[in-house]
């Protein structure tokens, strides 16, 4: 090793002028002037690849592969139709029940999607996790990504089925769309995050995650109306502040801001007022937690390989 | 080596790091409840896996970090790579890392051999553009040709680790962190592995290996760090620190003694080695003779038995071995404990290490007791000419046209 060849010496070269990663108490933390999302974008080929495999794997060697995005949550929609619609009677206080419900569905299984694909992810990928080290955020964004697209193609059954039913709002309504769906998002990564990292210290988490999801679609306006609790309230004589507390249910708040961007037969009882006002503080209130829930994350992550 | 230390800057720097763990015996939400407050510390463990280790690695060099098993060599190695966060200190890393720490890992048995080659490259830290410029090198490489669109689970378990391996050291790393990976795989992939990471050396990246073997360390590194108990014993030249490691094992061994009873009607109890002036010793030169003691205690008298014992490389290849009934030799009746002197006239031996086994057997009493590895010791060479393990004088006789 007397002589050093040429190409050491480039790469020596090269690396004296590199900073240092610092590995602390707190993870790893990145060079880039970005910190953690800018080695998040870094690696965004990766998180684009891991979304693929998810989805690649999830429905090969199966017949109908893709369609299977729709057609779960169709049956699901023609469940509650038909017996919460018709034999219950919901339909009956809701103009174009099928958009109505169908919207608020698609909202609420994106949200499901998203939480519970992130609580298990970093178990799921315990080999690579225990392996190789990787910004760990990226699982719980990866099976959020995955979530996303069974999303978008769910989207597209709604608009062709709203069209249909000639139930689409006036176009400038349907600007409702993009703050719900950022307001679901947000909340469903930082809900994602934290419970991904408490998962794998806690293995109950993921099924105590199930119940509550299961919990939350029936506390959020889909197979019933924002009218309909109205006037459960008023019938009980309960005060105010019982509504208020119900509309600051992020997901109320997000499911009715979809309805309002599909279904157009809503009137302005069938909302709450200042709509706009309560997503946004309600979106704030989710950057906080987000910001919260990833400072947990980042606390838990150094010991991710040993207790995986 | 001193040229570069000079010239090479520091890549690895660790600042007394420490790293304790906590070993939970409960694991779901209803066990934490029960257990929870005072009760719950009996179901905690704290143990100290790496004890306030500083270090700094200067790039181009092969580091091999030795140890016991649970002395935490691995551990050092997952905290270097990010994997763990250390609980003190910090550690300072640059230039692009690689680990190969398990092949495969992040292999989807669903996906093909291309999808998973690009997932994997991506996970090692390749962009797109970089993978699809390897990629041919790749597949090649591994020698999967057609099958690279067949799904990965229809391979055979020699064609998934080929293609995994391709694919690591296809991309270009600064710091290239192997966990004991070496030692999986037939030899013709040892060999390729160990053709690889040599010229990785002379292409001045960093190498930072774990492993058991000496032999390893010999042929590879340029430095070795001996680590017991998670702190650091030795720190320096390579035969050195195998000498070190060597000195950490045997204490281990001492301090792990089996209880002194004799449980077996014939056991074989310890083996000395000893020089010719009688010294217990530990390292022999080329050519000296070697006397094996081995004590051997029987719980009833038995009327005719025999003793043997081998030398073994520490990959278990023997080199040498011989027993009583081979020398032709008649031992007295045994009926307590007793020690039998062997003598080895000339250790012709290769430079390195070797273990000794002896074993025990009852003739007119059947039964028979071995120990495994009772000894080691290092051979010496005068002229360090040779690689084997035999000793050999060679020279160039001349040369000449044919």
């Amino acid at each position: 090793m007397a002589t050093m060849s040429e190409e050491s010496a480039a790469r020596f070269a090269r690396i004296s002028e590199l900073p240092y990663a610092v590995v602390d108490v707190t993870g790893r933390r990145s060079t880039g002037r970005l910190g953690k999302v800018g080695e998040i974008l870094g690696r965004r080929d990766l998180l684009n690849l891991l979304v693929r495999r998810d989805l690649q794997a999830r429905y090969r060697d199966s017949f109908l592969g893709f369609l299977w995005t729709v057609i779960r949550p169709l049956i699901q929609f023609l469940m509650y139709f038909i017996v919460l619609g018709q034999f219950l009677r919901a339909a009956e206080g809701i103009d174009n029940f099928a958009v109505y419900l169908f919207s608020g569905l698609t909202l609420y299984v994106f949200f499901n999607d998203m939480v519970f694909g992130a609580t298990g992810s970093i178990l799921q990928n315990g080999g690579l996790v225990k392996k190789i080290y990787l910004p760990r955020e990226i699982f719980p964004l990866a099976s959020i990504g995955g979530a996303g697209f069974m999303f978008l193609v769910q989207l597209g059954v709604l608009v062709v089925a709203a069209m249909l039913f000639r139930a689409l709002p006036e176009p400038a309504e349907m600007l409702w769309f993009f703050p719900s769906v950022i307001l679901i998002t947000i909340y469903g990564l930082a809900i994602g995050l934290l419970l991904s990292a408490l998962n794998v210290y806690l293995r109950d988490i993921q099924y105590l995650t199930e119940v509550v999801l299961m919990l939350a679609m029936w506390g959020a306006p889909i197979v019933y109306s924002w009218r309909m609790v109205q006037d459960v309230i008023n019938r009980f004589q309960l005060p105010e502040w019982v509504l208020d507390i119900y509309a600051a249910n992020p997901l109320t708040i997000a499911v009715l801001g979809f309805h309002r961007a599909f279904w157009g037969a809503g009137t302005a009882e069938d909302y709450p007022a200042q709509l706009g006002l309560r997503m946004l503080i309600a979106g704030v209130v989710g950057l906080v937690l987000l910001v919260i829930s990833h400072r947990v994350f980042t606390r838990m992550q150094g010991n991710f390989a040993q207790e995986l | 080596m001193s040229d570069n230390a000079t010239l090479a800057p520091d890549i690895v720097r660790l600042t007394s790091v420490s790293k304790h763990f906590r070993v939970r015996k409960d694991n779901s939400l209803k066990d934490r409840v029960v257990h929870l407050g005072r009760l719950g510390k009996s179901f905690r463990r704290d143990f100290v896996a790496v004890d306030d280790v500083s270090l700094t690695i200067q790039a181009g060099t092969t580091v091999g970090l030795l140890g016991a098993n649970g002395s935490g060599k691995s551990t050092l190695l997952k905290l270097i790579g990010g994997i763990l966060s250390p609980s003190t200190g910090h550690i300072e890393t640059r230039g692009r890392m690689a680990a190969l720490l398990e092949l495969g890992a992040g292999f989807h048995p669903d996906l093909s051999g291309r999808e998973n080659v690009y997932l994997n490259a991506s996970i090692l830290g390749m962009t797109r553009e970089e993978i699809d410029r390897e990629f041919d090198n790749i597949v090649e490489f591994s020698g999967i040709g057609d099958f690279i669109d067949t799904a990965v689970k229809f391979y055979s378990s020699g064609m998934y680790v080929r293609l995994a391996f391709s694919v690591a050291i296809h991309t270009d790393p600064d710091v290239l962190l192997v966990d004991e990976v070496l030692a999986v795989g037939d030899e013709t992939f040892q060999r390729k592995c160990m053709d690889r990471i040599t010229e990785f050396r002379a292409q001045g990246r960093t190498i930072i290996l774990v492993t058991h073997s000496a032999q390893q360390v010999a042929e590879l590194c340029d430095r070795g760090i001996v680590l017991k108990d998670g702190a650091v014993v030795f720190d320096g030249e390579t035969r050195e620190a195998i000498g070190a490691l060597r000195d950490v094992l045997e204490g281990r061994r001492v301090g792990e003694a089996p209880p002194e009873q004799t449980v077996h009607p014939i056991q074989v109890k310890r083996v000395e080695l000893l020089a010719d002036d009688g010294s217990r010793t530990k390292t022999v030169n080329e050519g000296d003779p070697l006397t094996i003691r081995i004590h051997v205690d029987s719980m009833k008298p038995i009327e005719r038995w025999e003793l043997g014992f081998s030398i073994d490389t520490p990959l278990g290849h023997m080199v040498l071995a011989s027993n009583t009934e081979m020398l032709e030799h008649r031992l007295d009746p045994i009926a307590g404990p007793v020690s039998v002197d062997l003598r080895v006239a000339a250790v012709n031996l290769g430079a390195g290490q070797y273990y000794v086994n002896a074993n025990a057997a009852g003739v007119s009493e059947p039964s028979s007791h071995g120990l495994a590895q009772g000894a080691l010791f290092t051979v010496k060479t005068r002229e360090e000419v040779t690689v084997g393990t035999v000793a050999a004088s060679v020279s160039i006789a001349g040369s000449s046209y044919v």
